[in-house]
């Protein structure tokens, strides 16, 4: 039945409902966990990241996270290959409003960029729609730390804490559970990776399986992102326990690094 | 004097001079010595020359305000074609744009004012002042390196809502953009600016706006040869812009 209404992505089926699009959905809710928690003084974002086989180079690059601007991130859930599309065209479009506008672009405004690009595959060109649901954190001087995602359909909505991915009605009914509006980014940090520690199949984490990124303030009011290094996430996992059992060896090494929090590390 | 003008614009000479320049027949031809090639550079590239115009375009900035009058007289050459002439334009809410040039030209206003205005930015906040002038000035600079470009002068009054701090832009024909606390343009310069860098500072009252105002245009009225009209005065406060009543028929003592 289906057959003659989900090959394009134009046609809508006679229930009303846009195949193409519900699969790219359903392709994402296979991809690794990722979330992002709104905190007064920043945001945190944490992606699983899935590790295919132990022969993969495991490059310290991030693969779910990136830097769209300097003043926003976001997490990636989806087909990789997808998502280095949109973000190289978010990148561009930040760029140019810099360039026209010399000031920041305004996070909804870059969000809004995007899901109009997403919207266009669902409508026409007869292509498949984008396999990715973004979680975008930002700041701009008009309305602050805002957290983002937007999904294929080209939808977008605001939010305090959310996820996308496998597992994510799970992690999303811990985050409401446990999210607090008044947290600061240390909590909402902690909060982050004890949702995903949760929500993964493994029991214990590692900086290898996550990846972990904070937009934040310095004191001097500078707005800064940071994506976190290996050590400091391992830190920050033996803070709340939740850190794969060392080896003996390993944990006599007193050079263990500190979590990425802003206060851990020297200005740039 | 002359030659001490070009030279100020230094070894590699603005895009503006450059494009003169090309203009310029082959040297050899048409000019036998060098002062008569640097006459006509001068004619050209020099903006007393090219751009200098009666037409008064004034800005000040308080502590919780913009002024901008602008002269009421359209003219063109020597003559007046009207007296009721309004050069400005309100971009958005919080952005007034104050211009003078050629006639044609000033369509500036309108090509900048949609882009800038709340409606095309609907996803968030009509832009700030610094926004504006910036892409004031990228369309500007954009022109000018095109066949066309526009020989407008603009100030752009402001007031930034986020910082809460008035805001004034100085931009010329050639796109160059300075924030400013005050400023002119035309031949207003060479009699307001003396007046305002006296009396100025930046924590003034409207009030006191007002009076600086009143002895920029008195001064204009005894000097500039030319009558422009008095001036319409806006003002652009955390409540938006609104126009000033400027009474502007009483005779001022000559100096």
């Amino acid at each position: 039945m289906s057959r003659r209404y989900d090959s394009r992505t134009t046609i809508f089926s006679p229930e009303g409902r846009l195949y193409q699009v519900e699969y790219a959905l359903e392709a994402i809710s296979h991809a690794g966990t990722a979330l992002g928690i709104l905190a007064q003084d920043g945001i945190v974002l944490a992606a699983e990241r899935k590790v295919t086989s132990k022969l993969l180079e495991q490059d310290t690059s991030a693969e779910k996270l990136y830097i769209l601007n300097d003043n926003m991130i976001c997490a990636v859930a989806g087909m990789t290959a997808d998502a280095n599309i949109l973000i190289n065209y978010a990148r561009q479009a930040a760029q140019r409003y810099l360039i026209t506008y010399n000031e920041d672009i305004p996070c909804e405004q870059l969000v809004r960029r995007l899901c109009d690009l997403k919207q266009g595959y669902t409508q026409h060109g007869g292509l498949r729609p984008f396999g990715v649901s973004f979680i975008y954190a930002g700041y701009d001087p008009q309305r602050q730390f805002q957290l983002y995602q937007s999904n294929p359909s080209g939808n977008y909505g605001g939010w305090k804490a959310t996820s996308v991915g496998a597992n994510n009605a799970s992690a999303q009914s811990l985050l409401k559970q446990d999210y607090k509006e008044e947290c600061d980014l240390k909590e909402a940090c902690g909060l982050a990776v004890k949702v995903l520690s949760k929500t993964m199949d493994s029991t214990k984490l590692s900086s290898e399986k996550i990846e972990f990124a904070t937009v934040g303030r310095t004191e001097t009011g500078k707005v800064y992102h940071h994506l976190w290094g290996a050590d400091e996430i391992d830190a920050l996992l033996r803070e709340h326990g939740l850190a794969k059992a060392q080896d003996a060896e390993e944990t006599t090494e007193s050079a263990m690094g500190n979590a990425g929090y802003a206060e851990n590390r020297t200005e740039t | 004097m002359i030659l001490k003008n070009f030279q100020a614009h230094g070894p590699s000479p603005a895009q503006a001079d450059r494009r003169a320049l090309r203009q310029l027949p082959s040297a050899s031809t048409s000019y036998q010595t060098t002062t008569q090639l640097h006459h006509r550079i001068y004619s050209l590239v020099h903006p007393i020359y090219t751009h200098q115009t009666a037409e008064v375009l004034l800005g000040i900035t308080g502590k919780d305000f913009t002024i901008i009058a602008a002269s009421k007289a359209a003219m063109r050459g020597a003559t007046i074609l009207k007296a009721t002439d309004d050069k400005t334009r309100e971009l958005n809410q919080h952005n007034l744009m104050a211009f003078s040039g050629e006639a044609g030209d000033t369509s500036i206003s309108q090509n900048t004012s949609k882009p800038t205005s709340a409606s095309t930015q609907c996803a968030t906040r009509p832009p700030s002042p610094a926004a504006v002038s910036s892409f004031v000035r990228s369309e500007l600079s954009r022109a000018l390196r095109s066949r066309r470009p526009y020989t407008v002068n603009l100030l752009l009054g402001g007031y930034d809502t986020i910082t809460d701090t008035p805001a004034l832009y100085w931009i010329d024909y050639l796109a160059a953009l300075a924030k400013v606390p005050y400023a002119a343009h035309g031949y207003a310069q060479y009699y307001c600016l003396s007046i305002l860098d006296k009396h100025h500072h930046p924590d003034i009252g409207f009030e006191r706006g007002m009076e600086l105002l009143r002895m920029c245009t008195d001064e204009l009225k005894r000097r500039l040869p030319v009558d422009f009209k008095g001036v319409t005065v806006k003002v652009v406060t955390k409540e938006g812009i609104r126009e000033v009543e400027y009474v502007d028929d009483k005779p001022v003592k000559s100096a």
